[in-house]
């Protein structure tokens, strides 16, 4: 177990410095000179050169993706255009709230997810489960923005209940975070649903069963642990989509987190907070990857023999 | 013949169908049989037959839906299971009757340590505390031959070979010192090596504990030899039903006598093996009369309009063939193949 | 000797395994390294006559299988050498070794997930043909309904699907199949293993029967020794990716050699008080094949074991009239 977080460990090295290379000349692609940018409107073209010269514009390409990657290292991700403070730093301001919203998400999705996958799959084709499923239909098709505008509508307009926008009691919190998790809460659902049916079919759940306990005992002690297995997947892809999504609901909900600073960021051609908030996105999501790799692993130590 | 109050189980015109789709399938269509004390007793016959659904009818672990007990009385110590609420089944099952399974590879839940798996059946059935029950589920591992039991129940079943496993099976169903254990083709994936050492253990602990035993078996081998009693059954019946000894001796109904047939001798060489021809019946579409009469080198017409019922014959033992009812001499439409 | 493996000796040599070795490679550590190798078969060598039967029985993890597979390239043998009607087949290139597979054929234990469910008979039967060219197209159609006549099935089967039939019937199409390109060889990786007793004599008699009109050589790989002892002439007993014994049926039932042997033998239920032999017991399970025991593969669980069994590997020996025994105690 060990050895194997190491070497998923050592596996995610080769992935950043990809994932860093791609930022990197992506930005280098994208039409527009930061140099310009930074001088500003009527400078003139030696003072362009010369930010250009600072900036080590002019250098060969690989030269200043290796300069780029030793700053990165080193926690420096540059200055932003945009307010000249250093990019780390704004990075880590927003960070947080980015995270707190994905990680409630997260568990939005998780636990209503699982919940309802469990009672889909233990009455199959009842009318809760013919309910469970509807539902999970229209959180998987509806996109968004849709379902986090509707719910603003209802219960901030119409009644009231929670604030429109903004974030700063838990009150904040509620509506984004369904509106961020409704998709996941789907997914998880149905994959949950799926994973039990096949497990309740499984010779152990019958040994379980022939043992004498009880049918919460089975399907919560028996048929979860080997269930959640594939959900643990599922979870993590849908971590990934999450941050995606978050730069939609960051942005219905005003709310200062990640995502919005890299629409912003966008908006304003902020070229060092772009590739900072990219790669900082990027960076999670790998994390994740590896905790997920992880808990599918101890989870299933049978694939070891593989 | 043994006491009555040696009769620990009794299965009466016991029916368990099957509702789907494609029809009704009368998987177990009427089978009895008695289990005493101590005794074991082989319900043998080939895939289909519904065996394995009378032994799962027993405990009530059909699945419902598609499955369904219909018909019959399962009586336990003079008590209908098949009217007994969930929650006392509950207290029978793996307590008072356990069952062991024909794939020790998948009946093992394969996330938990096969410990934990043991020790949960004291908990559930003695109230015992975590420590306590972890205690008694290694002494049930030393009681099955595995060595080193303290390690080997901290591991999981894939960790284990698939001896070990039914080994680790047999630990669990026999805990609670059970009066019945049904065993559910118990050796048919293991390799013959391993059977015979699994087949020796069952013997044993059966010996020490007293148990009576249900063998579910389609190898007649096996069934000569661990059974006092055996109930042969066909399509959802019991076509036969012999001690052992008389079974393998004078088999009597033309199933019996084809299956063994069928079988190659381990003593004589034969240039061709007396196969039965055709295939099994559909459960969903079942002959009229004797279901075995398609097949049956003997069948006259009687065999294809009614089913015969299971007769006592002269020398105790019961069979379910026009043969050895009074009828059948007097039909006229004699075959040309008579009894042998 | 029966008058049968004299006649069996007489005749050509169709099939000589020589060293055959499988080892299937075990990644591990920190870089996914090879760190060991699963040693399914490590060393085999037998010859087969044409027109015979030979068996390979073993328990599960004993290499049978790996033997076959290798004999028909399904697998890349690790070293040895497989000579059929005297090519080396490890040689072959594959556009060879398919002109090899016209006379090498081989039927598998569950004919339902080695037939197309999509096909019907008439073009699983079909496609066997064409694959080898063996008939011009307008003689095929009349040569299914032949293969059908042979293995025992209806002619008007032709149209319908492998789910349509029952184990025994699919594993008839698998013969057909089989059979199709007129083999010299085939190979029956537990062809009746998965069904009932009576189907499985019906089977039986049905390869025998075939063996008899076209001449074919079966090699045999099966665990239930009841049916080994049935259909075969000689029989190879193998234990982890060694063989043990090899001699004429007779011979192996009536006095086998190896303790390995006589204990597998032992072991079998049976249901006649004739066929009953004293049962030995053997302890514990078979060990890893990737870290199989020094010397005697089957020194640790041997009721015989003598020092020499633990550090010397037993050669194969001749012990008398191609009966083979790889046992210290044996002479």
């Amino acid at each position: 177990m060990f050895v194997y977080i190491i070497r998923r460990f050592l596996q995610t090295i080769p992935v950043l410095l990809g994932v860093i290379f791609v930022v990197f000349l992506i930005m280098k692609l994208v039409p527009g000179d930061p140099a310009v940018l930074i001088a500003g409107e009527g400078a003139t073209e030696e003072t362009i050169e010369t930010i250009r010269n600072d900036l080590g514009l002019n250098d060969p390409l690989l030269v200043q993706y290796f300069s780029y990657l030793k700053d990165i290292v080193q926690g420096d991700f540059g200055e932003s255009i945009r307010s000249n403070r250093p990019v780390f730093d704004e990075i880590m301001v927003r960070l947080p709230i980015t995270m707190e919203l994905a990680l409630i998400s997260i568990l939005f999705s998780i636990v209503l997810g699982m919940i309802a996958g469990i009672l889909s799959a233990t009455k199959p084709n009842s009318i809760a489960d013919i309910t469970i499923m509807l539902l999970a239909l229209i959180g998987v098709s509806f996109p968004s923005f849709w379902i986090g505008l509707m719910l603003i509508f209802y219960f901030s307009v119409q009644l009231q209940i929670f604030p429109v926008a903004g974030w700063d009691s838990w009150m904040h919190i509620v509506l984004p975070s369904i509106t961020l998790g409704a998709m996941g809460a789907a997914i998880i659902a149905r994959m949950t649903r799926s994973s039990m049916l096949d497990v309740i079919r499984q010779d152990y759940i019958r040994t379980a069963r022939a043992k004498g306990l009880k049918n919460r005992v089975i399907i919560y002690k028996h048929g979860l642990k080997n269930a959640i297995i594939p959900v643990i997947t599922v979870i993590g892809l849908q971590f990934g989509v999450l941050l995606g999504g978050a730069v939609i609901t960051e942005t219905v909900f005003a709310i200062n987190g990640l995502g919005r600073l890299i629409v912003d960021s966008i908006y304003a051609r902020d070229l060092p907070m772009i590739q900072g908030t990219v790669l900082t996105a990027s960076v999670i999501f790998v994390i994740v990857n590896l905790i997920v790799d992880t808990l599918y692993r101890y989870f299933n130590k049978r694939i070891e023999l593989d | 013949m043994l006491e009555q109050e040696d009769k620990i189980l009794e299965v009466r015109q016991l029916q368990t169908h099957f509702f789907t789709d494609e029809g009704i399938s009368k998987a177990v269509d009427g089978v009895d049989f008695v289990l005493h004390k101590g005794e074991t007793l082989g319900i043998v016959g080939e895939s289909g037959c519904g065996k394995s659904i009378t032994s799962m009818s027993i405990l009530r672990l059909i699945d419902s839906p598609p499955g369904k007990i219909v018909g019959g009385e399962v009586v336990f110590k003079g008590e209908n299971l098949l009217s007994k609420s969930e929650a006392t089944m509950r207290k029978i099952r793996g307590n008072e009757i356990s069952m062991i399974f024909q794939e020790p590879m998948t009946s093992l839940n394969p996330v938990f340590s096969v410990g934990e798996q043991i020790a949960e059946v004291f908990r559930v059935h003695q109230n015992m505390g975590r420590k306590e029950a972890w205690k008694k589920a290694v002494e049930m591992l030393k009681l099955v031959g595995i060595p080193s039991p303290e390690e080997r129940a901290k591991q999981e079943p894939h960790e284990l070979s698939g001896g070990m496993r039914q080994r680790v099976m047999i630990a669990m169903a026999l805990s609670c010192n059970p009066e019945i254990l049904i065993a559910d083709e118990p050796t048919t994936a293991l390799d013959v090596t391993i059977q015979a050492q699994i087949l020796e253990l069952m013997k044993t602990l059966q010996n020490e504990l007293g148990m009576g035993v249900i063998m579910i078996t389609h190898d007649l081998g096996v069934v000569s030899e661990t059974c006092d009693r055996v109930a042969v059954m066909y399509a959802g019946k019991v076509v036969e039903y012999a001690t052992a000894d008389d079974l393998f001796d004078q088999p009597k109904h033309p199933y019996t006598i084809g299956l063994m047939n069928s079988l190659p001798r381990m003593d004589i060489d034969q240039e061709s093996l007396q196969a039965i021809p055709g295939n099994v019946p559909s459960p969903y579409n079942m002959p009229n009369g004797c279901r075995f009469a398609p097949r049956c080198p003997h069948a006259k017409g009687i065999c294809h309009d009614a089913i015969p019922e299971l007769r006592n014959t002269d020398d105790g033992s019961q069979v379910r063939c026009w043969m050895y009812t009074p009828e059948w001499e007097d039909h006229s439409d004699i075959t040309k193949a008579g009894v042998k | 000797m029966s008058v049968q493996t004299q006649v069996a000796q007489d005749k050509e040599l169709l099939l000589d395994v020589k060293n055959l070795k499988q080892h299937f490679p075990v990644k591990g550590g920190l870089l996914g390294r090879t760190i060991n190798h699963v040693k399914a078969v490590d060393g085999v060598d037998f010859q087969m006559n044409e027109g015979e039967t030979l068996s390979i029985v073993g328990e599960s993890g004993c290499g049978k299988s790996t033997t076959g597979r290798a004999i028909l390239r399904l697998d890349n043998p690790t070293d040895g050498e497989i000579y059929f009607q005297g090519q080396n087949l490890l040689k072959l290139n594959k556009k060879e070794m398919r002109k090899v597979r016209k006379d090498l054929q081989v039927i598998f234990q569950d004919p339902f997930a080695s037939l197309n469910p999509r096909q019907t008979i008439k073009s699983i039967l079909y496609e066997a043909l064409s694959i080898q060219n063996v008939l011009p197209k307008a003689k095929r159609l009349e040569r299914i309904y032949e293969l059908l006549e042979h293995v025992g099935l209806p002619a008007d089967s032709i149209h319908r699907y492998p789910h349509e039939f029952s184990g025994g019937q699919r594993q008839r199409i698998g013969i057909a199949r089989a059979l199709a390109v007129d083999p010299k060889l085939i190979i029956c990786d537990e062809a009746v293993s998965a069904l009932d007793v009576s189907v499985q004599a019906q089977v039986l008699n049905l390869l025998k029967s075939l063996q008899n009109q076209f001449n074919l050589t079966f090699l045999f790989i099966a665990h239930d020794l009841g049916v080994v002892r049935h259909i075969s002439d000689r029989v190879i007993v193998m234990y982890l990716g060694k063989i043990v014994e090899i001699a004429d049926k007779k011979t192996l039932f009536q006095s086998p050699q190896h303790p390995y042997t006589k204990a597998l033998l032992s072991a079998i239920p049976v249901t006649k008080k004739e066929e009953k032999r004293e049962r030995i017991v053997l302890e514990g399970d078979v060990p890893s094949p990737i870290n199989p025991p020094e010397g005697c593969r089957f020194h640790n669980r041997c009721p015989l074991a003598v020092d020499a069994c633990k550090t010397q590997v037993p050669p194969l020996r001749n012990i008398e009239n191609g009966h083979q025994v790889a046992c210290h105690l044996v002479s």
